[in-house]
């Protein structure tokens, strides 16, 4: 089972790395979002200071949802689905496989990428330590709570646009404690009201890693038998 | 794997497919080392009973069930589907693609990739990513990941599809390998495959009447 397990996360992610899989895109159009704000807003560094958590949280909700529908439709459309389901491993597994490797390809890079837009928009450099780690906390909870929404659109033409309706909601409390945990920091209360933001963002992401695949698989089942 | 008392028998079997009845009061019984060659016309069910037949669709009535093997497993486990798509990956080459159904339906090691590879002369083009395959060669990869790991239970749906003459006779005789270890196949196809130990399921109300 751990073999099949990992060779699964290892395909997927193979696959989203290559061309043509979509790995680069969510980062590409992160960087887009986040290097037109500053022409937008304009140029004044303490609006940019006070915008910048939230645009890059903002920038990283929208951008982890682009790659979503994806997630199982690819595997549905050429027929691996039906092998996949045939394997040792339950649709949960199967579900939790693809999260995983869709946070690897689409998550990761993009809590790389943030520090780099972070002082494009003028965050003061103390805060990117906890930038970052509330991002590398929070955003695990993204891809498992997408995967619902990815299984319950796998059988809709385009339907990246309706999984994103349904699922944008449940992202609403990774954005509030995410940005939390740094305004908190620029407050002054870093030690206690940032830490306190970053436990409840691990709650959201373990929560979501129980429940998220649990309900793809039986969104799943519901879509395809 | 005790295969010597495997056998696959489904009763009673109702099929219905967007509120339409597709087939009712199907029942057949295929044991270890018989082939059953599903035949009717378009729209008979042959390829909705091999999805039921792996767990792929709800049976609406009746039951299907697998005797022999390992207790523990389903149908579907004990099972190799293979539809009319071929599952591949444009992006992997052929023997990456092999390697990995390998790995994730537990099956055997490289050597298992390597015999599956020459079995449907795909050798050659092992290195190649499937992008680049003729249909003919996508169908015969994805027929050579039946061989990656030994499953009792054959479901094959239109397999000669796409194949040329050669490629037909080594299918022959792979399905007769595979039968001959006591193996079970059963197959939609409109093409007489010659199998010996194959019997006749006829669907279709019209084809009945």
């Amino acid at each position: 089972m751990r073999r099949a397990f990992l060779a699964l996360v290892a395909r997927d992610i193979r696959l989203a790395a290559g061309i043509g899989g979509g790995g680069g895109m969510a980062v590409f159009f992160f960087l887009t979002v986040v290097a037109i704000v500053p022409l937008g807003v304009g140029p004044d560094r303490p609006v940019l200071e006070l915008l910048a958590p939230g645009m890059l949280w903002v920038g990283l909700l929208l951008a982890s949802l682009l790659t979503l529908d994806r997630m199982f439709q690819a595997d549905v459309e050429d027929g691996s689905f039906d092998l996949l389901s045939m394997g040792p491993l339950p649709l949960e597994l199967v579900a939790v496989a693809k999260s995983l490797a869709h946070w690897v390809v689409t998550g990761l890079p993009l809590v790389v990428a943030a520090p780099v837009l972070g002082i494009l928009l003028n965050l003061p450099p103390e805060r990117m330590p906890l930038l970052v780690g509330a991002m590398l906390v929070g955003t695990p909870a993204l891809s498992f709570i997408g995967a619902v929404g990815a299984a319950l659109t796998v059988g809709v033409r385009r339907g990246g646009l309706l999984a994103s309706l349904l699922v944008l909601p449940f992202y609403i409390p990774v954005l509030i404690f995410g940005v939390g945990a740094i305004e908190a920091a620029a407050g002054g209360f870093e030690g206690q009201v940032g830490m306190q933001a970053l436990l409840l963002l691990g709650g959201l992401t373990l929560a979501s890693f129980a429940i998220g695949p649990l309900g793809a698989a039986a969104a799943l089942r519901a879509n395809l038998r | 794997m005790t295969t010597s008392e495997l056998r696959l028998a489904a009763r009673d079997l109702t099929c219905i497919r967007g509120g339409r009845l597709v087939f009712e009061g199907l029942s057949f019984e295929v044991r270890a080392g018989e082939a059953l060659v599903l035949t009717g016309p378009n729209g008979a069910g042959k390829s909705s009973l091999l999805r039921q037949i792996a767990g792929l669709l709800e049976i609406e009535q009746g039951e299907i069930a697998l005797a022999g093997g390992d207790p523990e497993l389903g149908i579907s486990e004990k099972a190799h589907y293979a539809g009319h798509l071929d599952g591949l990956k444009p992006s992997m080459s052929a023997i990456e693609t092999l390697r990995f159904w390998a790995a994730y339906l537990g099956g055997g090691d490289d050597a298992f990739v390597e015999r599956a590879l020459e079995a449907m002369a795909l050798a050659p083009l092992a290195d190649l990513p499937v992008a680049y395959l003729s249909a003919g060669q996508k169908r015969r990869l994805s027929l050579a990941r039946l061989a990656v790991c030994p499953r009792p239970l054959w479901l094959l749906d239109e397999p000669s599809v796409a194949l040329d003459a050669a490629s037909v006779g080594r299918l022959r005789g792979f399905m007769a390998a595979h039968l001959a270890q006591g193996g079970i196949i059963v197959a939609a196809t409109h093409l007489d495959l010659g199998l010996a130990n194959a019997r006749e399921l006829r669907l279709g109300r019209e084809a009945a009447a």
